[in-house]
């Protein structure tokens, strides 16, 4: 049973109606669809089109979010090898919402961090949706020290709709575990490249993605609230999300107007949920082409890169 | 809502109850109700006398009780790109930015000053929560590198009064970027080797509270500040469970390790300047209320030694 978002509702029609047929035509010999069902196929293939070539920003919102999108793990299993995940904060747990650890990208060592949603009820359960708590971004910061200490780069894969909003987060202090991460994303020595593969949600997304590039999917977001949250807060209805996607500019092709975006990696048509392995192999391309490029610079070039990325950012605004 | 409601109703309201006194003489305290004069009230830093509520302090009345004399000086802030984004929800983002210049005075949400504070020179910045809630868009962000970048011009301390419900959504992504932005401003204090320290203000939260406002050398909060990063409100409907009394408060995250002190604001200075005059080994401080200092007499050219 595949998932169709809810305004993928007319292709989920044709393309059942062709599947429809080609499963009488298996019981039934002497039937013959394959014209009929090709047809369909041919017109589905069409819409999908249609529908992907000028997504608007809340539908964008919706695919970024698409349960079968590849998620942090699969990205980690299919682009790295020797990946050893590193556990824990050394303080108070393990964040399950946080994947990590040493992995290997071509020949290059490098430590991988990422958020993880999970798959199905189970893993979303253990993953949290992928909403991390203070361990999640302590162990970012281990995790990147270490990466320094050892001079290796570091890639981050951000899909999070937000930081863990629970009473024992904030009793650890997400606040302080989010800004020390930021933090420590400005200090380290070492190339750091970021990936928004879904949802980059925050300050739960800024405590990875403070990178010297910041790569984002096409159909992927970052935003400084949800679509549903801005629309509950300004315009007092939660129902009014498509006008807060709308203006909150939150698609990858606006960021990288605004220059918070530096590259945007392209998806399969009808998003990375229909062809995941080509979505991967997209983002293992550019981050090794990104990597090769920040290779040039030494340690503090690299710091001061990031720094100053940041400090000019805004300065030009979106273009009337 | 219509016109009857919205229209008519007020104006009925107003003919019925006048007021007998002028405006601004009384403020009621919001936690006990005690009515408190206003001369009462300023002179004890907006805390209320009968029950230490504290109310909120606009950035100037605040430098006015910290520095010297009541005198210090603006530190000018690069001028940000107005409305980035076009944005507009049900109204214009250029609407609401006129409505609250016009309602606190105030340029923006930050006031950046320096001066003197018991004859410790310190640069100052103090968030303005009745400016759009305080929130972080690129005037803050601005606002906080420029006053990193002039104490480490001038080799002092910064001292941050942090008051704010988080990023300015009306600013979109550039308003969340504000969070590294004014992190790299904390990193250049850090460099010089400069005190930095964040006053945590009510109420401090969202963004806000997860970038510059945990990253001081010293975390000192007023009593009973909300201080977060998700609301309770949001933490409720997550977990469906009411919350405790005091949770988020300062005293509860001054439990929970987050803070070094909670401290009356009538004690903030002294205290402020004993800690940085020790950060930065300088003597004990001349401590009370001050005259603003003497501008320097022109030092006499050096008599020629020949």
């Amino acid at each position: 049973m595949k998932n169709y978002l809810e305004f993928e509702k007319p292709l989920a029609e044709i393309e059942g109606k062709a599947e429809e047929l080609r499963a009488l035509a298996r019981q039934n010999d002497e039937m013959d669809v394959e014209k009929e069902a090709s047809a369909l196929d041919a017109k589905a293939e069409t819409l999908l089109k249609d529908l992907y070539a000028d997504l608007s920003p809340w539908r964008k919102c919706q695919v970024a979010r698409h349960p079968e999108r590849p998620h942090c793990k699969d990205y980690i299993e299919a682009l790295f090898t020797e990946y050893t995940p590193l556990a824990g904060d050394r303080n108070f747990a393990d964040d399950h919402a946080v994947m990590g650890g040493l992995a290997r990208l071509g020949d290059r060592s490098v430590v991988v961090i990422g958020h993880e949603k999970g798959h199905d009820t189970n893993t979303r359960i253990e993953r949290n949706f992928g909403m991390a708590r203070p361990e999640g971004y302590r162990k970012a910061v281990r995790l990147m020290d270490l990466a320094h200490r050892f001079n290796l780069p570091v890639v981050t894969l951000v899909d999070t709709p937000g930081a863990y909003p629970g009473k024992g987060a904030e009793e650890r202090g997400q606040s302080e575990a989010i800004a020390r991460s930021t933090q420590k994303c400005l200090e380290i020595g070492v190339p750091l490249v970021s990936v928004i593969i879904g949802e980059g949600g925050s300050g739960g997304a800024v405590a990875f993605a403070t990178a010297n590039r910041v790569a984002m999917l096409e159909h992927s977001i970052y935003s400084v609230i949800s679509p549903e949250g801005c629309a509950s807060i300004l315009w007092k209805d939660a129902e009014k999300m498509r006008e807060a996607a709308e203006a909150l500019r939150l698609t990858a092709q606006d960021l990288h107007k605004l220059g918070v975006c530096d590259r945007i990696i392209k998806e399969p048509f009808g998003g990375a949920q229909r062809d995941p392995k080509a979505a991967i192999e997209a983002v293992g391309k550019a981050v090794e082409a990104i990597l090769d490029d920040l290779s040039k610079l030494d340690g503090p070039a690299l710091i001061k890169d990031r720094r100053q990325k940041y400090l000019d950012l805004g300065a030009q605004g979106l273009a009337a | 809502m219509n016109w009857i409601s919205n229209y008519v109703r007020p104006r009925i309201n107003s003919i019925f109850s006048r007021r007998e006194v002028p405006e601004n003489l009384w403020t009621k305290c919001p936690e006990c109700g005690t009515m408190l004069f206003h001369r009462e009230l300023s002179d004890n830093f907006n805390v209320c006398s009968n029950c230490d509520h504290h109310m909120a302090m606009s950035p100037r009345e605040r430098f006015g009780a910290l520095f010297d004399g009541g005198v210090f000086s603006e530190v000018q802030v690069p001028e940000p790109i107005a409305d980035p984004l076009h944005f507009r929800d049900q109204k214009r983002y250029p609407d609401r930015m006129r409505e609250a210049r016009r309602t606190t005075g105030e340029k923006e949400a930050m006031l950046v000053a320096e001066g003197e504070m018991m004859r410790t020179p310190v640069v100052a910045a103090c968030q303005d929560f009745s400016f759009m809630a305080g929130s972080m868009g690129m005037y803050v962000g601005n606002a906080i590198i420029a006053a990193a970048e002039r104490a480490v011009q001038m080799r002092r301390p910064l001292v941050l009064f942090s008051a704010a419900g988080g990023a300015r959504m009306q600013e979109g992504i550039l308003s969340l970027m504000q969070m590294p932005r004014t992190t790299v401003a904390v990193e250049m204090l850090k460099e010089a080797g400069l005190p930095y320290i964040v006053v945590l203000t009510h109420p401090t939260t969202g963004g806000v509270t997860a970038s510059y406002a945990m990253l001081g050398d010293l975390h000192i909060a007023e009593p009973n500040a909300l201080i977060c990063f998700a609301g309770p409100r949001v933490i409720e409907q997550t977990i469906r469970e009411k919350l405790p009394e005091g949770f988020q408060r300062a005293e509860y995250l001054l439990d929970h390790g987050m803070l070094d002190r909670v401290t009356h604001r009538k004690d903030m200075k002294e205290e402020l300047v004993t800690v940085i005059r020790m950060m930065m080994n300088m003597p004990p401080a001349i401590k009370g209320d001050l005259p603003a200092p003497e501008v320097e007499p022109e030092q006499p050219e050096p008599a020629e030694t020949s």
